[in-house]
């Protein structure tokens, strides 16, 4: 794989270049890293190896056996296919069992997601804006108050705000749900971080000189600029409520009102029950069916929201 | 029985649940309506009048049993809430029991778990609605788990008397005898794995529902409960027979380590690999909705015994229906708990495979003649008809099993993985279910 023209260029300039130039040329190959050609190392290639094998081998486990029925499932290998392909009729069966109950409770979750993760990352970008650009008392009392509510995890409060919600009557109605998903702290703290570096002070006050009021400010000029970390805090509390799983069990008791979850592991939990059906097959399924959203959502979104995580990295 | 994965949620569920139920025993005390008689046609009154009754169950022929109750009496409606079980289902009756809202007419509560509930006045004494005169058509071991003296919590739905599910195909290609006793059952355990590496005499992993069983069939009784003054004692003879023998199992690596109902357990079943099932006689409708594979390779046969000739037993699972003492329409529950598991509802319910609590469906003949194609055409009622008739009725479990259920993975479970020995991890099992049981406010061992 060599011709004359690229091969041998450090010999082919230092050649036509003349000594002048080879100078310090003999003295840049000590330099390790170069960004167009970063360093392999074996030890590294291997522990990613291992990484990528232990985050695949699961969602290949996933797709494999949602191609089996409840019988193939218990005859092959779990890695590997068996003689019946059966993922359409599985698919058919996860959509029809029980009366279609599925669509329902994926119906349920986008409900969710759509009012829960969508309001709550409305609430993020006013909070973080407004704790980013404006000062006012107490703003110190909020910040030890945002952290410390990111450190207390959601499942701990579940059971005192289902006593609160039921006292208010709310329990069993997807508000249930809704409600507490508003609430996202890290959602904030991410919002107020991003918000801090993305917009510049200059920018506010210019707008504010050329007579704009803090609405028009806020949606103009701050909230495209906001972009990639809505995109980022948005894709945080989707996935967050996408599989929240303890807030609707101690919530919801209507299967009418499950979210994925919860509907999944009731299906799972029938193979425990006495008397109970056994459908393996439409759980794994189901849950195949259940990360597709999640999976296209990160490919779409994913360019903005790795914009997002670099922001703030480079001084420009 | 049954279990349930996730035993962090378990743990983390249970705490708040019985956290709140010790708040539940403050409330209001419903004793002034219980003591009331209610008379028959109080109840046909109610059934004229209609309304709607919220069951909170999650037994797969209860749907056909409501549906034919609603046609019986067109004015009822049954809300059946039924796609949650075991613990996830006891978290949401203590959780609504404790808010005091939402709480279903009528919940399904395992035996295990009645006097957790009926402890907390939790449950409607049945007694003043007639319960108390139907006791005679149950088997012992349900009726003496719903009621306690002159009280009834509830009306038994199912049980559970043991019985050792075989696959007949393994132990035939081996030439192994189904064993009768407990010993026998060792010497085949050996003899299987020794012909087979792969292959197992049972799967345990350590079940809290298979361990108490057996205790009770060896004729221990660890649990006694008078009011709140209980006592846990792990060290009887009882006891002592069951540890001498499964030790030998687990020291000589003759268990499979797979836990129950996982998928790995339905896959062990059906393909030789778990050769026997010591379970209640509801396991064959689970046979055939998750072993399919291996129809006609499986019989059912007598619990082994722990003397040659015995004639013990025990039960394993089951569960009655009972109305929440914050429930609504306590007639119409009533009148609907009543038709499920001690009227029509009854035969509907065995039609669709499930094991009867009472004499008179056990005795008859049409159950006991039933051929079950999964078991070759075996008349396996017979089996199990005569196990309930041999079940001992003074077995209690603990006013908090559920908690002491939570914890015996990491106190008896500790036998099957390390050097620890049954008898040690049952004293360690009684050691904390004293301590709890004291911190909960009972008199526990003193």
């Amino acid at each position: 794989m060599s011709t004359p023209v690229t091969t041998a260029s450090p010999s082919a300039s230092t050649a036509s270049g003349g000594g002048s130039k080879g100078a310090p040329r003999l003295r840049t190959p000590r330099k390790k890293h170069s960004p167009g050609r970063p360093k392999r190392s074996i030890l590294l290639t291997v522990l990613t190896g291992l990484i990528l094998v232990y985050t695949v081998v699961p969602l290949l486990w996933l797709v494999i056996n949602a191609t089996k029925t409840q019988q193939g499932l218990a005859d092959s290998n779990g890695l590997w296919f068996a003689h019946h392909f059966a993922l359409w009729s599985n698919i058919h069966d996860t959509f029809t069992y029980h009366d279609g109950i599925f669509v329902r409770w994926l119906l349920n979750t986008l409900l969710y997601v759509v009012l829960g993760a969508g309001g709550a990352t409305f609430l993020s970008i006013l909070g973080g804006y407004a704790l980013a650009k404006f000062n006012f008392p107490g703003k110190r009392a909020i910040f030890a108050v945002v952290i410390g509510a990111v450190a207390v995890p959601g499942t701990a409060l579940a059971v005192p705000t289902f006593l609160m919600f039921s006292k208010m009557g709310l329990t069993d109605t997807p508000w249930a749900v809704i409600i507490p998903s508003l609430v996202s702290p890290f959602g904030l703290y991410l919002m107020w971080v991003f918000a801090t570096e993305a917009i510049p002070v200059e920018l506010l006050e210019a707008a504010r000189i050329d007579g704009a009021g803090e609405i028009r400010t806020f949606f103009q000029v701050s909230l495209p600029l906001l972009a990639p970390g809505v995109v980022t805090v948005l894709l945080f509390t989707t996935v967050a409520t996408w599989n929240n799983y303890f807030l609707p069990l101690i919530m919801i008791k209507n299967p009418d009102w499950y979210p994925l979850t919860l509907g999944l592991d009731a299906w799972n939990s029938q193979a425990q029950t006495i008397g109970g059906d056994v459908i393996f097959n439409l759980v794994i399924t189901g849950s195949l069916l259940t990360i597709v959203p999640l999976i296209a959502a990160f490919l779409l979104l994913q360019k903005y929201w790795q914009s997002g995580l670099a922001a703030g990295s480079v001084k420009e | 029985m049954r279990r349930t994965t996730g035993r962090l949620l378990r743990g983390m569920a249970l705490l708040s649940v019985l956290a709140l139920g010790a708040t539940a025993c403050g409330g209001s005390d419903d004793d002034s309506s219980s003591t009331k008689a209610v008379s028959a046609s109080d109840i046909q009154a109610a059934l004229k009048k209609g309304g709607s009754v919220t069951v909170w169950a999650w037994e797969p022929t209860l749907k056909t049993v409501a549906a034919d109750f609603e046609k019986k009496y067109p004015k009822v409606k049954i809300n059946l809430v039924s796609d949650r079980s075991g613990d996830k289902h006891y978290t949401a009756l203590s959780n609504a029991i404790a808010a005091g809202k939402g709480v279903p007419d009528v919940s399904q509560v395992e035996y295990f778990a009645l006097s957790q509930y009926s402890l907390t006045k939790g449950l409607t004494n049945l007694a003043p609605y007639g319960a108390d005169k139907l006791a005679s058509k149950y088997t012992a071991g349900p009726w003496n788990a719903v009621s306690d003296g002159d009280k009834v919590y509830g009306l038994p739905m199912d049980s559970g008397p043991m019985a050792m599910f075989y696959n007949k195909k393994v132990f035939d290609k081996y030439k192994i005898a189904v064993p009768t006793t407990w010993d026998e059952y060792v010497v085949a355990a050996r003899k299987l794995h020794k012909a087979d590496p792969k292959a197992y005499i049972a799967n345990d992993a350590g079940d809290a529902g298979f361990t108490t069983s057996m205790l009770w069939q060896a004729g221990s009784r660890p649990y006694k409960v008078d009011g709140t003054k209980v006592t846990v004692n792990f060290e009887d003879a009882g006891a002592k027979k069951y540890t001498e023998t499964w030790q030998k199992l687990i020291d000589e690596k003759l268990l499979s380590p797979i836990n129950g109902w996982t998928d790995d357990w339905y896959k062990g079943l059906g393909d030789g690999t778990i050769a026997t099932l010591t379970t209640g006689a509801w396991m064959p409708a689970n046979f055939v909705s998750g072993v399919a594979g291996a129809s006609g390779d499986w019989r059912a046969a007598p619990m082994p015994q722990w003397t040659a000739g015995g004639k013990a037993s025990a039960e394993n699972g089951g569960s009655s229906l009972a109305l929440p003492t914050l429930g609504k329409n306590k007639e119409l529950a009533y009148a609907f708990v009543q038709y499920a598991n001690a009227g029509a509802g009854i035969q509907t319910r065995v039609n669709e495979g499930a094991f009867p609590a009472t004499k008179a469906e056990q005795q008859s003949a049409a159950f006991q003649n039933k051929a079950f194609p999964y078991f070759g055409g075996q008349q396996a009622n017979k089996i199990f008809a005569q196990s309930a008739s041999e079940v001992a009725s003074d077995w209690s479990y603990l006013p908090f099993q559920q908690y002491a259920n939570s914890i015996f993975n990491d106190t008896v479970g500790k036998a099957y993985i390390s050097g620890t020995t049954l008898a040690q991890g049952l004293k360690s099992w009684q050691d904390a279910s004293v301590k709890y049981g004291n911190e909960q406010g009972f008199t526990v061992n003193k």
